[in-house]
């Protein structure tokens, strides 16, 4: 059975996730700061009884930083027994995959290289693939592994 | 079928836990029946299930060993050493093949025949029995009890976080219908379900309680292997296994403690011929209790005990301490420094205890959890390691404060005192880049919360407060806020490793509103702001674990009797808080008792039994006997320094004594349990004290006295043994007991010359020579 894929958009781009590894996409209901927290850690939100540590993809790459007052979308992700929610501009689709992906040959550029598993193709279009668990990471467990 | 066989599964499993504590004791005394009968009776229950599932190798190992004890258990065999190692190798391989089914794993290795081998060949010497052995008939008596299922606990989890969701929505309709208007029947129904959220928290919350038993259970069995494998003998204690504890908690403790175990008689417990005088077993106790709110479990050694100044080469050489420092440091401290990393007391490396790593990272897995570790020890004599942790995981105490506009919460146990810096009680003053804050003459570092996080502090600064804090383990600071919001309960998870990056999180909770809290860890503010240890003061927080040999500060239990009264009563004697019912409670062969589980025992603190409803009690011990002692509630748990007003007469209350500025009536545990309790432990440890026979004033006026003391009152006469002997100064000189002393009363208040005889009124001079001899009788006790 082919891979399902959750489309987002990130930093202006639109990337997949394996479905497989998200628990759910949520509209987040305020952001509590998590003061002195790594860097990519953009604070603090509740979803029902749970506490999700919200990241911002785009510190997470180094490529910048999401704007906290424009909340979009979040994806929930399950990561080290921890619940995280990734901050993305837009959930835009769950689609199948048409093949295993392949790494990518070209140089698909700092911060998004750490992250890439490769680049998979669905209904006609070539998406990088990202792995949400060192999204969630961050910058720093890399460097320390 | 399948779930069948997972019931078996999950069943043998559970047996081979609980046996492993009767296959070392069985093993250390071959000749308990009981013992016996247990294992033989697992052997036969597995070999009767595996028939029926078609598990020939399990079928054909139980068979084996059940044939070998049932020759043992005809006096056919004796069991040697040999033939108990051959069992235990084969109820090992059982709990391997078990383990294999369960995960689906390939089996493990194929020599059970040798096993079975082993089991046949083991002492060919046949036993030769003389006295017939009675075989009882095969009873199910273990194999009652309560009635209960098995759930998994993903299920627990989720009906836990069912419930806490279920408080959430509680909270906001409780709002919303604060803001709205009025509607009684509305409010009644709010009311009722409020109540009922709070009584299913209560019972979900209990459900994941487990006793710690289950922590315990693997230990016999460790302990006899280390011994065997380290050539030492190791005899094992436990005690209060039936304490509850917090399912996920015991987890978290398990590895500590086996860790502790593993060090003990690695490092602790000496080879036999290197015991001197101690005799060649050492002794190992592990022990629970509850303390109100914790779980205390001490784990005590007699072996070589921890040189502190060893210690201490150690870390200077490890340059773990400065020696200007190391001058500053207390006895105690010396002795936490077997907590640091990177430092090991063993001259030798080990295979089991390992190197280096050790005791750093059992403190640090306890911390984790909110709990403490001390340790005390003397050279030669042994070591006690005291872990005290919080009744659960989840729910801890705790004060909100702002910083910045931000809420988040401390834990109350850290919290000295709370402070307002406008109040005159405050110094603050700026020395270099660092400011100090002086309170009541004592200067303490002051560190400012919102420049800590990086963030604006509150623009009024009038509303600042300032916390003492005592982080566990550290010194003494304070912590500055923009405000002091609550005290509140909260249900702490915990934070995400990025999040903890920040090395003063301790972890995140939900407020009522349901908006997520940082929770704060005063030992890593305390890091992180660069507070420097005080060394010239020993640890407060080790103190009430070892209150006995270092100040004088007692930890107290504060709560309201039945009365209303405001009492006390040290926390070493409370074993736990229980809530009985009404009907447990009967007046009984002359005194109020308490059935509580599969026992009864006497209950003070009330003259009368309660109608209907629950009773609170507390479960007080002296380390032998139980008592009860019914209350009202808990105000709180208070380490004080006692200035103890006697009461003019002894009874239940000692005494009163300030705590916090009230009165307080201090219980007497001593005379409690003297009064109360069922008798001494037993009988040949109390003293004795003969009476002459036929005496009505001794018999109806001193007796009661003399057995409030603690004395066994018997009859004197030709050949009486007794500590003491009691007689009247009119009557003839008896005759003196071989050991023992000779106490003569008089009639009379005004003594007649060179008589060493007491004025039998004269209450003081009588108890005084009494007690002599009951402290005496219980010190060889």
């Amino acid at each position: 059975m082919a891979e399902l894929l959750l489309i987002a958009r990130m930093g202006g781009r639109r990337i997949a996730f394996p479905a497989s590894e998200i628990e759910g996409v949520v509209e987040l209901e305020g952001l509590t700061p998590a003061p002195r927290a790594a860097p990519h850690v953009a604070g603090l939100s509740a979803l029902r009884s749970r506490v999700l540590t919200v990241i911002d993809g785009l510190a997470s790459l180094g490529i910048g930083c999401t704007d906290a007052a424009q909340l979009g979308d979040a994806i929930v992700v399950p990561s080290g027994g921890h619940p995280y929610a990734l901050l993305v501009e837009e959930v835009e689709d769950v689609v199948e995959a048409s093949g295993a992906p392949v790494a990518a040959r070209a140089s698909i550029g700092v911060g998004w290289d750490r992250v890439a598993i490769g680049m998979v193709e669905a209904e006609g279009e070539l998406y990088l693939l990202v792995d949400p668990h060192l999204l969630v990471a961050g910058p720093a467990a890399a460097a320390a592994a | 079928m399948d779930e069948l066989i997972n019931d078996f599964l999950a069943e043998t499993r559970d047996m081979l836990q609980a046996l492993s504590g009767a296959i070392v004791a069985w093993e250390a005394e071959p000749g308990d029946r009981e013992r016996l009968d247990e294992i033989f009776r697992f052997v036969h229950t597995v070999k009767g299930n595996c028939g029926f599932f078609d598990l020939p190798r399990l079928q054909h190992l139980s068979h084996a060993a059940e044939d070998a004890l049932a020759e043992v258990r005809s006096g056919k065999r004796v069991p040697g050493a040999r033939l108990v190692s051959a069992v235990l190798a084969v109820i090992d391989r059982i709990g391997e093949l078990v383990q294999a089914l369960e995960t689906g794993e390939a089996l493990a290795s194929e020599d059970d025949e040798q096993l079975i081998v082993d089991l046949h060949e083991s002492e060919a010497a046949p036993a030769v029995s003389e006295q017939e052995v009675v075989s009882p008939a095969f009873t199910d008596a273990n194999r009652k009890g309560m009635r209960s299922i098995r759930l998994s606990v993903d299920l627990l989890d989720r009906m836990m976080s069912g419930v806490s969701d279920a408080v959430l929505a509680r909270n906001e309709l409780a709002r919303r219908l604060r803001d709205a208007d009025r509607d009684v029947a509305i409010e009644a129904a709010f009311e009722r379900v409020s109540a009922c959220i709070a009584e299913i928290r209560d019972a979900i919350t209990r459900t994941r309680m487990q006793r710690i038993e289950s922590l315990f259970a693997p230990l016999p069995r460790m302990v006899r292997d280390l011994g065997a494998e380290l050539g030492k003998q190791v005899r094992l204690e436990m005690d209060g296994g039936d304490v509850e504890l917090d399912r996920e908690m015991i987890e978290m403790i398990r590895d500590p403690l086996s860790h502790i175990v593993r060090n003990a008689i690695d490092h602790g417990i000496e080879a036999p011929d290197k015991r001197g005088g101690k005799g060649q077993t050492g002794l190992l106790r592990v022990g629970a209790r509850q303390a109100g709110n914790q779980i205390r479990i001490e784990v005590t050694d007699d072996g070589r005990g921890i040189d502190a100044e060893t210690l201490v080469h150690k870390a200077l050489a490890a340059g773990i301490v400065t020696p200007e420092r190391v001058e500053r440091m207390s006895p105690q401290q010396k002795m936490a420094l077997i907590f640091s990393p990177g430092l090991s007391t063993a001259s030798e490396v080990t295979a089991i205890s390992g190197r280096g790593v050790g005791m750093d990272v059992v403190r640090a897995n306890i911390e984790r959890i909110g709990g403490l570790i001390d340790v005390d020890s003397r050279p030669g004599e042994g070591v006690r390691l005291v872990i005290r942790v919080p009744l659960t995981l989840t729910i801890i105490p705790a004060l909100t404060v702002s910083a910045g506009g931000q809420i988040f919460a401390i834990p109350r146990s850290a919290i000295e005192e709370i402070l307002r810096v406008a109040g005159s009680a405050v110094r603050i003053d700026t020395v270099g880049e660092a400011r100090i804050a002086t309170v009541r003459g004592r200067r303490v570092p002051l560190v400012s919360l919102p420049d800590l996080l990086g963030v604006d502090a509150a623009p009024d600064a009038f509303g600042a407060k300032i916390i003492l804090l005592k982080p566990a383990g550290g010194d003494l600071y304070a912590l500055a806020v923009d405000m002091v919001h609550d005290h509140e309960e909260l249900v702490v998870k915990p934070a995400a490793p990025a999040v903890m990056a920040a090395g003063f999180y301790a972890g995140t909770t939900l407020a009522d509103d349901g908006s997520p809290i940082l929770l704060l860890d005063p030992s890593g503010i305390a890091n992180e702001a660069g507070v420097r240890l005080e060394g010239d003061e020993s640890d407060r927080h080790a103190a009430p674990a070892l209150a006995d040999s270092i100040g004088r500060e007692t930890s107290l239990l504060l709560f309201r009797g039945l009365d209303g009264g405001l009492r006390a009563i040290p926390v070493p004697v409370v074993e736990r808080i229980e809530d009985v019912p009404a009907r447990a409670i009967r007046l009984a062969a002359g005194k109020l008792r308490v059935s509580t589980g599969d026992r009864i025992i006497p209950i003070a603190g009330t003259a009368v039994a309660p109608e209907t409803g629950l009773l609170r009690i507390l479960r007080l011990t002296d380390g032998a006997a139980e008592l009860a002692y019914a209350f009202a509630e808990v105000v709180d748990i208070r380490a004080v320094v006692l200035d103890l007003k006697p009461a003019t007469v002894p009874g239940e209350i000692a005494g009163v004594a300030l705590v916090d500025g009230a009165q307080v009536e201090i219980v007497d545990p001593y005379w409690l349990f003297a009064a109360h309790g069922d008798g001494a432990p037993s009988d040949d440890r109390r003293p004795v004290c003969a009476l002459p026979a036929g005496d009505p004033w001794m018999d109806n006026m001193l007796r009661p006295l003399i057995e409030s003391l603690g004395y066994h009152v018997v009859a004197a006469g030709p050949g009486v043994a007794a500590d003491i002997l009691i007689a009247s100064a009119e009557s003839a000189d008896p005759e003196k007991p071989a050991t023992g002393e000779v106490l003569r009363l008089r009639a009379t208040p005004e003594a007649p010359s060179d008589d060493d005889s007491i004025y039998r009124y004269d209450r003081a001079a009588l108890l005084n020579a009494l007690s002599r001899h009951a402290g005496k009788g219980r010190a060889h006790g």
